[in-house]
């Protein structure tokens, strides 16, 4: 992790829950008067967004304020991007300004790992295209395990568009490092049969009511409508096959609960019943957003 | 023009059922004879010994960028890789800037080659108008100015019709026609191989049916037509057993695969580096199994490396954003030895017949073998010698190499065209 935080698949185990433990220890900080602590002062952290978001930046944001360092917000409308500097040009040009660690969104699939190869200091991925998303999966894992004492044996349902998810990706691998029964459900342009040999413990339904049976986590997906060059499936139909509704949450164990990475859709993937209901912890999703980033860039930056 | 001699190799000339070690005798620029202890006569002589002697290479399948793209290649450095990797002959594909879809073009690479290049350039015309895949290209012009097949490689022709009035008009010419069989729709935005590593890596797959499909819509078109129709770099399993199945039935089908698709499968693909970006895309494990089993069946006609420079600024971007293609002159001989006849696939022979007579007789050039009275156009192989492959020493403009730093057993040590040694290890 010296070099960064690039995704999930290349963790160890053991890296994950020092991560996690050390997320937990900052969970209180949130609700405290004192919200900020010194840990990195005098350490410049650049937030480099080459794709919109709203959430994860100013999560990055906070979590690098609350530690005591510097940071630097860019996204694509303001940088050298739009005139026509290549990715590795405008990024080198930061390095040379000493940044102590990049932290990235970017549109295309591994444009971190592609500038890791040629850049010294660590960067942090804040979602990459379709491929990992894995501040993401550790902040979802954290939010799981405040409602669970862990994380094996757990039954996890990830239903929605999985094939252009960086979440699902970054979750699979998170979660089947830890023995998780993980069922993805979506249509099947967007489930495809190959995602089963992505990692130990998946399997693939496209019926939602056998994804949803004795669950205990359900993770809902945005529909990204911006990803696909045409629709996978018809529109109209989606949310009847693959909505969640109070009905079919009903099939689920009782004490199952709600996430959604956000932005979502109400009425599509999820009805706004259920995302307002006791069982969903979206926000909390977002509030453990800033403790499990805060863990992340301590341990990349100390 | 001098004379050569070329004494004491292992000579392998497949077309004339030759494999002993021999004496061959080049003079102006044409071979004279193969023969036991021929004398020189003022000849210069190249002692050959432990060495092998090869009809020239012929690669059917390059890019030579000239005119229009030529901070990646010219004709010039093209035709030094193909001379550095054993090559005589190279077959230039039409899509440069203009395309080569006119007589003219045609004849603008033929001089310029004339002119700058160190090995034969054989020019391969637009089957459309700029490769549009609407209008025809003036085909028979092109044909009497010298071009050898007819392509639209990279920007297939979708519209079926297109095609097979273009193969119509072929058959009538008898000009081979080349396809670079890609279903631009079923492959939309795909950047590797549809499959497991795709989807580990969050990119957009090339599905394997995008290639099947339009082999074999060309092959039902050839048997309409009655066109000769030659698979440019075929790399999956349902299209080699098509092609396998058009000749049972006596179709003019052919194809060719590049070393890159028996050499490496797509859990090789280092992570986001462009320099394993092509199409088609490098296949998984069990596709390029079949490429060797067709091979070994005899199912492939030829070896061409697609060799396809881009420059370093174009591939040092994120992978989505980089141009399709890889160099292949300088690799193609030691990937074959490597992969096809060090584990026994093939023998050595064999190996020469898919980049001599194979390609040869596809596009009737009239080489490819050590008859005399042909061109005197000779490659030197050395079968034990040990190198490493170096893409920045390359003659190329462009570095976009997955075989940078690779150590080989094996390679061409002298390239001979029209009687001059043109390249020498």
């Amino acid at each position: 992790m010296a070099n960064g935080l690039l995704d999930i698949e290349a963790l160890e185990r053991t890296e994950i829950e020092a991560l996690l433990e050390r997320a937990k220890d900052f969970q209180p900080l949130q609700n405290q008067r004192e919200k900020r602590l010194d840990l990195l002062g005098g350490r410049l952290v650049v937030n480099l967004f080459f794709e919109s978001s709203t959430r994860t930046r100013l999560s990055f944001e906070i979590a690098a304020k609350r530690l005591g360092a510097d940071t630097i917000t860019i996204s694509s409308q303001g940088s050298s991007v739009s005139k026509g500097e290549t990715l590795l040009d405008t990024v080198s040009t930061l390095s040379a300004m000493k940044p102590d660690a990049i932290v990235m969104r970017h549109a295309a699939s591994g444009a971190p790992h592609f500038l890791g190869r040629y850049l010294p200091m660590p960067i942090i991925n804040a979602g990459d295209g379709q491929h990992e998303h894995p501040t993401q999966a550790l902040l979802d894992a954290r939010t799981i395990l405040d409602n669970r004492p862990s994380l094996e044996g757990l039954r996890v349902a990830i239903i929605g568009d999985i094939v252009h998810s960086r979440v699902a990706r970054s979750n699979i691998h998170l979660l089947s490092k830890f023995g998780v029964d993980i069922v993805l459900c979506g249509p099947a342009p967007l489930a495809p049969q190959e995602l089963k040999r992505l990692a130990p413990g998946v399997s693939i339904t496209y019926d939602i009511k056998e994804a949803l049976r004795d669950t205990d986590i359900i993770m809902m997906l945005r529909v990204q409508l911006e990803r696909q060059n045409e629709t996978s499936f018809p529109a109209g139909e989606y949310s009847r096959f693959y909505g969640l509704r109070a009905e079919n949450l009903a099939l689920a164990k009782p004490d199952a609960i709600v996430m959604h990475p956000g932005p979502m859709n109400r009425g599509r993937e999820i009805s706004t019943e259920v995302a307002d209901s006791a069982r969903s912890v979206i926000l909390s999703q977002v509030e453990n957003g800033i403790a499990v980033r805060m863990a992340v860039l301590e341990k990349v930056l100390r | 023009m001098a004379k050569l001699l070329i004494r004491n190799g292992r000579v392998i000339d497949p077309a004339n059922g030759i494999d002993r070690v021999a004496d061959v005798l080049l003079a102006n620029g044409i071979v004279r004879g193969v023969g036991e202890n021929l004398p020189a006569r003022g000849a210069a002589e190249f002692d050959a010994t432990g060495l092998i002697v090869a009809p020239g290479f012929i690669d059917m399948h390059v890019h030579l960028r000239e005119p229009g793209f030529e901070s990646s290649e010219t004709i010039e450095t093209g035709s030094k890789c193909a001379a550095a990797g054993g090559f005589t002959s190279v077959c230039c594909m039409p899509n440069t800037n203009p395309v080569n879809d006119t007589a003219h073009l045609t004849r603008y690479i033929i001089e310029r080659a004339r002119a700058v290049a160190k090995v034969n350039v054989f020019p391969i015309g637009a089957i459309s108008k700029g490769s549009l895949g609407e209008e025809l290209a003036s085909i028979g012009a092109m044909q009497a100015a010298g071009t050898v097949a007819i392509s639209d490689d990279g920007r297939p022709v979708m519209n079926s019709r297109v095609m097979r009035r273009a193969m119509e008009i072929a058959a009538s010419f008898d000009i081979p026609v080349i396809d670079h069989c890609e279903d631009l729709n079923l492959s939309a935005g795909g950047e590797m191989h549809e499959g497991l590593t795709s989807l580990r890596y969050g990119l957009r797959g090339i599905p394997a049916c995008s290639e099947d499909v339009m082999v074999a819509r060309d092959i039902l078109l050839a048997e309409v037509t009655g066109a000769r129709f030659h698979v440019a770099h075929l790399s999956t399993t349902n299209a080699i057993a098509m092609v396998a199945e058009a000749k049972r039935r006596g179709l003019r089908v052919t194809c060719e695969v590049t070393p890159h698709h028996f050499a490496l499968h797509d859990q090789e693909i280092a992570p986001y580096d462009s320099n394993y970006k092509m199409k088609p895309p490098i296949r998984c494990s069990h596709d390029v199994a079949a490429m060797i089993e067709g091979i070994k069946a005899g199912y492939i006609d030829a070896i061409a490396t697609d060799h396809a420079p881009h420059s370093v600024t174009d591939k040092m971007q994120e992978f989505e954003r980089c141009p399709f293609g890889i160099l292949g002159l300088e690799t193609a001989i030691g990937l074959s030895l490597e992969h096809l006849v060090e584990p026994g696939h093939i023998a050595i022979k064999r190996m020469i017949e898919l980049f001599t007579t194979g390609p040869a007789g596809i596009l009737k050039l009239n080489r490819g073998a050590l008859t005399p009275g042909l061109p005197a156009d000779l490659t030197v192989l050395d079968l034990k010698s040990k190198w490493t492959y170096d893409v920045n020493k390359s003659p190329s403009k462009s570095r976009n190499s997955p075989f940078d730093g690779k150590e080989f057993k094996g390679r061409a040590v002298a390239t001979i065209v029209s009687g001059e040694v043109v390249w020498q290890a």
